[in-house]
């Protein structure tokens, strides 16, 4: 195994696991079983998408199998974005059809202007970032605005009601569901290597690469997150404005979350 | 000016279903353009659903619905609302002031405009640049009914606007509707206060068990 961790490297780390269980156990949490199998769970798909990975990216192998990858990984998200918020009408095509979007967007400035080579090897990490980044806000903007249209319903339909079309009726609750949306993906931007160092650029670190090289792979890599998530959750937003209201412009039923 | 139709709403055989009960069952009416038409009847009864209909907010699931000899459904409801205002039961302020809130019905009219449709419900033109929100329940109502009167409609439904208020804004607001009237606005008023029905209706319509009664003969069909 090439790197600075090794199998036994990985063993010993079980240890750290094994502290969080005991602390669970001496203040009676009840939490250790859950710890173990967590991790156990978190090794296992790590080194079963290692191994895919492995496979994929060999050299040789058909960037088409990447590509492959990452359409698997677009109708996942989407799928596990449906779960989280099942009281958004219609997520699931709107979720893959945002992730679509901001594929094109961000692969398409990357590997477009050649940022990064395309191969497997960047491919994949790239577009697992991008959707991995952009899922949360996509719920969130979704459920914001699901949430504004139903709790102001009353205002929603005095503006329909003055002859707004329902687009214009929306518009103010679509940009606060975008500002929800994007905001915290701003302030981490912001915050980026006073309070915390990004997992990405971390990784590089300890897999050797010098602080600069990983520090400009970071800085594109937020980048590309940034843009991500304002392409997903502006068409989420505006994909769901289609639906939540008719064609004659009516507001549709909305259902609460507790009604799931 | 071409003579005025003296119909303004024509519903036939129309139904309403939600959650598997009948709102309105067939309900067949008609609801003259002049004065003051009052849909009476107990909360549950279907009146609010009825002014909904009217201004497309909602469809019948069956039936057809007439405005001034057009079926609704063959309007683009866009100019429909414009036509037909709305004002609700509970005031419904956006943010921002007065000026803000009646701009929303029509950004581009100007300050004269603005002040001219307060004018009009007794409110003071000196609030348009007040905060909506910080107006009393009587003005904010008032507001709402400037607001729609920006959209310059040839009829306004009301529903229950006056419920929220003490009796002497609710005095204000009831004249001021009489004023429009008289101007020659079509209102249809829903309320289920009987008294307020008797001091402001030129028809008392009775809206139950999903049917209109009460009706005067002459008014059905002229």
């Amino acid at each position: 195994m090439n790197g600075p961790v090794g199998w036994v490297g990985l063993a010993v780390s079980l240890l750290l696991v094994a502290a969080a269980a005991g602390i669970s156990w001496w203040q009676q949490l009840g939490l250790h079983r859950q710890i173990l199998i967590a991790a156990t769970r978190a090794l296992a798909q790590l080194l079963l998408v290692g191994a895919a990975l492995t496979l994929i990216i060999s050299p040789g192998r058909s960037i088409w199998w990447s590509w492959l990858w990452v359409a698997a990984m677009l109708g996942y998200a989407s799928v596990v974005a449906r779960r989280r918020a099942p009281e958004v009408p219609h997520l699931l095509p709107l979720a893959l059809a945002s992730f679509a979007a901001a594929a094109v967007v961000t692969l398409g400035v990357l590997f477009g202007l050649h940022v990064f080579p395309l191969t497997g090897r960047t491919l994949v990490p790239i577009a697992g970032m991008m959707v991995g980044n952009s899922m949360t806000a996509t719920v969130l903007a979704g459920r914001r605005l699901t949430d504004e249209l139903r709790d102001k319903r009353d205002e929603v339909e005095a503006r329909l009601a003055l002859g707004q079309a329902s687009r214009q009726a929306a518009t103010p609750y679509v940009r606060a569901a975008l500002r929800a949306a994007l905001t915290p993906q701003i302030e981490t931007t912001k915050a980026t290597g006073l309070v915390f160092l990004p997992g990405a650029m971390t990784g590089l670190i300890l897999a050797g690469t010098a602080p600069l090289q990983a520090v400009l792979v970071q800085a594109v890599v937020m980048f590309l997150v940034l843009a991500a998530t304002a392409t997903t959750t502006v068409v989420i937003a505006l994909g769901l404005i289609r639906r939540l209201f008719t064609p004659d412009h009516r507001l549709v039923y909305l259902a609460t979350a507790a009604d799931h | 000016m071409g003579e005025r139709p003296a119909v303004a709403f024509e519903l036939e055989r129309v139904t309403v279903q939600r959650a598997g009960r009948r709102i309105l069952d067939e309900l067949t009416a008609t609801i003259p353009a002049a004065g003051i038409t009052v849909v009476s009847g107990p909360s549950g009864a279907g009146k609010t659903t009825l002014l909904r209909l009217c201004n497309r907010l909602e469809v019948p699931d069956a039936g057809i619905i007439y405005y001034r000899g057009q079926p609704l459904d063959e309007l683009d409801p866009l100019v429909l609302r414009r036509r037909v205002g709305m004002v609700f039961q509970r005031p419904t302020p956006f943010p921002g002031t007065v000026a803000d809130n009646l701009a929303v019905a029509r950004p581009d009219a100007g300050t004269g405009e603005l002040s001219t449709a307060l004018d009009r419900v007794a409110l003071d033109p000196g609030l348009l640049g007040q905060e909506a929100r910080t107006l009393s329940g009587g003005e904010l109502q008032r507001m709402c009914l400037a607001r729609t009167l920006v959209t310059q409609p040839e009829t306004l439904l009301l529903d229950e606007p006056t419920s929220a208020l003490d009796a002497q804004p609710k005095q204000v607001f009831e004249a001021t509707a009489r004023h429009l009237a008289d101007q020659g606005i079509t209102i249809v008023w829903v309320t289920h206060d009987d008294a307020q029905a008797t001091r402001v209706a030129d028809r008392i319509y009775q809206l139950r068990g999903g049917h209109l009664t009460g009706i005067p003969a002459e008014e059905v069909r002229p």
